[in-house]
């Protein structure tokens, strides 16, 4: 019984392994560059549009609404990396209906590198739009002795999120391994199905989480005046 | 009893006393939230694909407690590390 597929090693040269999860990451990574070219090689603004162009706007114009819902008022210059994470994730877990396929994120090393990328994608957004001095104060906010603890809880959520991703993937695997020991008639297809609704779960929330982050980072939360907290009263 | 057997026996107790207890407290967590929204679902029918994904959502949040547990029993029974250092050092 293995934990991840990290220990299936197909090809090994010296410090250099090729293991599962580096290979279906490849294959992930080749559905996605060859289904991008195809379908914005399809675009078109007139009348007649493919079924494909459809489901791509329905995709993209989805993400960039649960993006706004967040906070976020420009999604367009988010979609980039959070639309991405949310598909990659999303694609990764459903993938699992094809037999001999393991998730990559069943692999702690993926999910951690992706919480990595929000780690440093909070900063970045955060200090591009409210700049270096702005974006460091929020760390002291409400107090200066807040500051160790925010530091603590930016550490501990983004470890948080890695482990949710994989202990979720992770068990549905398991799950799915003892099943076949006890009751391997029906009930693995079960887990199967509700293995794929976990995975789409926790893909919308990998992509949800990492946009709270972003918007608590970027929001200018500026004071208001008593007197328009009243006048707002008022109407 | 030597300190393989000591690891061993410690950490399979543990790891059912962890998932025991991790599991109680998501348990409660979880019936509380499908109960309230049951309630807001009767009260506001219209509301229901709101409340619905967000339940989903808290569902999912409430449960990566109960998965942090069952990670940690999985490290303690599959890759426990103080037993592979044991292993190593009876193996020189």
């Amino acid at each position: 019984m293995h934990l991840s597929p990290d220990e299936i090693v197909y090809w090994q040269f010296g410090f250099f392994k090729l293991n599962a999860t580096i290979l279906f990451t490849w294959c992930l990574m080749l559905v996605f560059l060859i289904g991008a070219k195809l379908l914005t090689g399809l675009l078109s603004d007139k009348d007649e549009r493919s079924r494909w162009q459809n489901t791509l706007e329905i995709i993209v114009l989805g993400i960039e609404k649960q993006i706004s819902n967040v906070g976020l008022s420009q999604p367009r210059q988010y979609i980039g990396f959070l639309g991405t994470l949310f598909l990659y994730v999303a694609l990764a877990n459903l993938f699992t209906i094809f037999p001999g396929y393991e998730p990559p994120t069943g692999s702690l090393s993926t999910t951690l590198s992706l919480a990595l990328c929000v780690f440093v994608a909070v900063p970045y957004y955060g200090i591009k739009q409210r700049g270096l001095k702005d974006y460091l104060a929020s760390y002291t906010k409400p107090t200066f002795i807040m500051l160790p603890f925010n530091i603590i809880g930016e550490i501990s959520r983004t470890f948080a999120l890695a482990v949710r991703l994989f202990g979720n993937i992770m068990s549905g695997s398991m799950i799915i391994g003892i099943m076949l020991i006890i009751a391997p008639l029906v009930f693995p297809i079960v887990m199967t199905a509700l293995g794929l609704l976990t995975g789409m779960v926790q893909a919308y929330i990998f992509f949800i989480l990492a946009s709270v982050y972003i918007a608590a980072a970027t929001s200018v939360n500026t004071i208001q005046p008593p007197s328009s907290i009243e006048q707002a009263k008022e109407k | 009893m030597d300190s393989l057997t000591m690891i061993a026996v410690t950490s399979i107790i543990t790891s059912g006393i962890t998932i025991g207890f991790g599991a109680i407290g998501p348990a409660f967590a979880e019936g509380r939230a499908v109960a309230n929204a049951l309630m807001a679902l009767a009260q506001q029918p219209d509301a229901s694909a709101t409340i619905t994904r967000t339940l989903f959502v808290g569902l999912a949040m409430i449960e990566s407690t109960a998965i942090y547990c069952f990670v940690v029993t999985m490290i303690l029974l599959f890759s426990n590390p103080f037993w592979n250092y044991f292993i190593a050092q009876s193996g020189n």
